[in-house]
């Protein structure tokens, strides 16, 4: 469904993307796994529509990206931010920052729509008329999920969406983005560093080095400790457990 | 699951701003709106010199809005034969050389100050901001552009540029506002340009860029607002300066022309008997100072409601 | 008092003033630490971190400390004043902090900033505090000692930032070293090579290593106690390889909810808040 081909991107004379090529399927959870600096937000950001001076081409099912944001990139895919605190204005309610999107888009019934998505997230819609600060973490990375959903989008792109929350409530929402992503038959491109994350939400991903794809596997594989690449297979070890010997 | 996400969070102590428990629940965006304004209010009233501050500045739109029943003789009426009388039970701050009462010509002469300090902000701080946030927004050549020619205008004195207009012009309170205000803008576009650049990487914008909206709708609906605070605080402690370079303008002459009375007008009248008469000057110079420091304290107290919001 | 106890809590209580009222961030925590790695692990929220800082007095006057007993080897921290404190920290007992991006002095250069750690508790001439720093970088495992010496802190990375700071912290030679989130801001990679020579430097120097993290998984292998805190209290007090059978129902819950690389679950279980977990 998205192809990525050949996608390169740079900053002034800092190259920071080569030579970028995937694919993922309709109905997959595909990960981009990298550290930082790897330049995997980066290739979400020039999915979205955020950095416009790439070279090389998208396609989403067989129909080309063009590097500005219209209308249809907005009902087509939507972003998930990293930072719950950040991502959401401070100085707007909930009910604001939801029945926006359908405001710019002419969309009616926006009460609506707007009870219809916080109870679809988890929330309780008595949350409307709340600000960012007055929730927590976890029910602010809600809102922004449910902010990403109100337009009907088929893809969703997520950059890190539970890095900055508590364990706890991380699965929290891995478990709700799972639940929404079967229920509504989304597509998820996951860019996180957590190898964890990545192998229980991901069927296939790509581990990126310095703005390169170095290896693409079935997460079956890191389960099964049969990674190849000597970087995935060094990320893996990382990721276990601390080994004094080995470090 | 929906109940595990309607819990609170633990009633542990997470930072002030984790907790849900202490906001009540706003029913409707009107209340939401309203409790916001009723805690800043709060916090406005809580600090003593903010309240100081407050309380002068009421003072002065009230003096000025209700001079009629407020000054105690006609200020432009003159007696000659009670010239430069003494502060006395007839004449509460004595009178000039005209015998106009002192007193009554201050209150008048608050009109005046309020008149250019309300024109002056209207006009400096939405140009200013707009100015700012679309050159921190764009960037490019529209930077580059609204940058030099602020920086065009912040290289004159105030005082030099206002005179120089004045002089094109011709002197006037109309001219004076318009002179005053030429070079308070500069300061407020480069305030909305700082803030408004560090704003363009948040997340919140790149989320609303991703939804489709317009760069008009990204600086009036979400930029502008942030960068509401500190341009309203800089724009109140500006007040203090342009009543003295107003003043300034009036001691010269330039401003407000007689028999209207202004307060920089009358000092300059009353240096001549300054000696002798001493509440020719100190009345409208403690005037001004009052008035001056009574903004910058309640601009003080704003930023303070502004800056950690709870 | 048994020699090898370096620090004793005894019902550690710390409250701040807020203006919506007194907060309880830690409420009744009691621990001992000797030559061994501690882990202190929590969620946010949890005072794991006010823990911390509250055994080095870090905290604004406006915050209360109580305890019955807290002990650091003859010194009896609840009534130490802050001279006293100031003798103490970096000298005997030091605090490592989460990001060097900005816990270190972006102005000055990092040589300068291990080797004020030394001057500040000593006159040593300055020829001889630059072999001490060259010769603590190399303990850190920074090549080019000499080169680094003279950088600044925007011009190095995460993990050598974070190993400068290691080695600003254990110059002095300190009995006992707080680690708040030392490898949390660090890529994955980074982040053995880090523990391994905080790992070196305690086991040496025969150290109390007081380790507060997040992430169970960690302090599992790296630590060799773990105390879980929840809500202001310590809820389980266990050995790190005895974690697979922790009794604690928040614990267990916590352990549960990691996606794991080796157990594939469809559905992560998720944690049941018990509201008697705040009284227990």
């Amino acid at each position: 469904m998205i192809t990525v081909d050949r996608l390169a991107l740079s900053f002034g004379d800092h190259q920071v993307l080569h030579d970028v090529s995937f694919e993922v399927k309709e109905g997959e959870v595909f990960g981009l796994v990298g550290e930082s600096g790897s330049g995997k937000s980066t290739v979400l950001r020039c999915l979205a529509g955020l950095h416009t001076h790439w070279q090389g081409a998208m396609r989403i099912d067989g129909q080309a990206l063009g590097h500005r944001i219209d209308r249809e990139r907005c009902r087509l895919m939507q972003m998930v931010f990293q930072d719950p605190y950040g991502s959401l204005h401070p100085r707007h309610t909930i009910d604001t920052a939801l029945s926006e999107p359908l405001k710019i888009h002419g969309i009616g019934d926006i009460d609506d729509r707007v009870c219809d998505i916080l109870l679809r997230v988890g929330l309780n819609p008595s949350f409307r008329y709340r600000y960012p600060h007055q929730l927590s973490g976890g029910q602010r990375q809600r809102v922004a999920i449910a902010r990403a959903l109100i337009l009907a989008p088929r893809i969703l792109l997520l950059d890190e969406p539970t890095s900055a929350l508590d364990v706890s409530v991380q699965a929290e929402i891995l478990n709700l983005l799972e639940e929404l992503r079967l229920r509504e038959g989304l597509t998820y491109l996951l860019v996180t560093h957590d190898l964890g994350v990545v192998v229980h939400m991901c069927q296939r991903l790509a581990v990126m080095q310095q703005g390169r794809i170095v290896d693409t596997l079935d997460s079956q594989l890191l389960r099964s400790g049969a990674a190849s690449h000597p970087y995935t297979r060094s990320l893996l070890a990382a990721s276990r457990s601390y080994q004094r010997e080995a470090a | 699951m929906l109940n595990t996400a309607m819990s609170q969070p633990p009633a542990a102590p997470a930072s002030p701003s984790a907790s849900a428990t202490s906001a009540a629940v706003a029913e409707s965006a009107a209340s939401a709106l309203r409790d916001s304004v009723r805690r800043a209010l709060h916090h406005l009233l809580r600090n003593p010199m903010t309240l100081a501050g407050l309380v002068v500045v009421v003072l002065l739109v009230t003096v000025a809005l209700c001079a009629p029943w407020v000054a105690t003789h006609d200020p432009l009426r003159q007696d000659l034969y009670a010239t430069l009388q003494a502060p006395g039970a007839a004449h509460w701050f004595g009178t000039d050389e005209y015998g106009r009462d002192t007193f009554s010509r201050l209150v008048y002469g608050a009109r005046t100050t309020l008149y250019i300090v309300a024109l002056v902000t209207v006009v400096v701080g939405p140009i200013g901001l707009a100015v700012g946030a679309a050159s921190g927004y764009f960037g490019g050549w529209i930077d580059t552009l609204f940058m030099r020619i602020t920086d065009i205008f912040i290289s004159f004195p105030s005082l030099v540029l206002a005179l120089a207009f004045v002089a094109a012009l011709g002197p006037g309170l109309e001219h004076a506002v318009i002179a005053i205000a030429l070079t308070a803008w500069p300061p407020i576009a480069r305030l909305a340009r700082a803030e408004t650049r560090s704003l363009r990487k948040a997340d919140f914008i790149a989320a609303v860029q991703l939804q489709g909206a317009s760069p008009l709708r990204i600086l009036v609906r979400h930029i502008a607002p942030l960068c509401l605070s500190s341009v309203l605080v800089r724009l109140t402690m500006n007040m203090a300066s342009i009543i003295l370079t107003a003043a300034g303008l009036g001691f010269l002459g330039l401003g407000s022309q007689p028999p209207s009375p202004e307060w920089g007008a009358m000092i300059s009248a009353g240096r001549r008997y300054m000696m002798e008469c001493w509440w020719l000057v100190a009345m409208p110079g403690a005037a001004i100072m009052l008035v001056s420091l009574a903004f910058n304290l309640l601009g003080d107290g704003l930023r303070d409601i502004f800056d950690p919001r709870s | 008092m048994d020699n090898n106890i370096k620090l004793e809590a005894d019902d550690l209580r710390v409250r701040f003033a807020t203006r919506d009222g007194m907060i309880d961030a830690v409420r009744g925590v009691s621990f001992k630490v000797g030559r061994e790695k501690l882990a202190i692990v929590g969620e946010s929220g949890s005072g794991k971190s006010t823990v911390g800082r509250a055994l080095l007095k870090l905290h604004p006057a406006s915050a209360r400390i109580e305890a019955r007993t807290l002990r650091f080897g003859d010194v009896d921290l609840l009534r130490a004043d802050e001279r006293q404190m100031r003798a103490l920290r970096g000298r005997r007992m030091s605090m490592i902090m989460q990001d060097p991006k900005y816990s270190l002095n972006p102005v000055m250069r990092v040589g300068d900033q291990i080797a004020e750690a030394v001057l500040v508790h000593q006159k040593v001439p300055k020829a001889q505090v630059r072999e001490q720093v060259i010769a603590m970088l190399e303990k850190v495992r920074i090549r080019e000692p000499q080169r680094v010496y003279d950088l600044y802190p925007h011009e190095i990375s995460g993990g050598m930032g974070q190993r400068i700071m290691i080695a600003m912290m254990l110059i002095p030679n300190p009995e006992l070293v707080i680690a708040d989130e030392p490898t949390s801001a660090l890529d994955v990679s980074v982040r053995s090579q880090v523990l391994s020579v905080l790992d070196e430097l305690v086991e040496e120097r025969g150290l109390g290593l007081i380790f507060i993290s997040h992430d169970l998984n960690l302090v599992r292998s790296f630590c060799d106690r773990v105390l879980v805190m929840y809500a202001g209290r310590v809820v389980e007090t266990i050995a790190a390889a005895d974690l697979d059978r922790a009794q604690h129902p928040y614990t267990r819950g916590l352990l549960a909810a990691l996606p794991s690389i080796d157990v594939k679950r469809p559905v992560l279980p998720v944690l049941r808040r018990d509201p008697s977990w705040l009284t227990a």
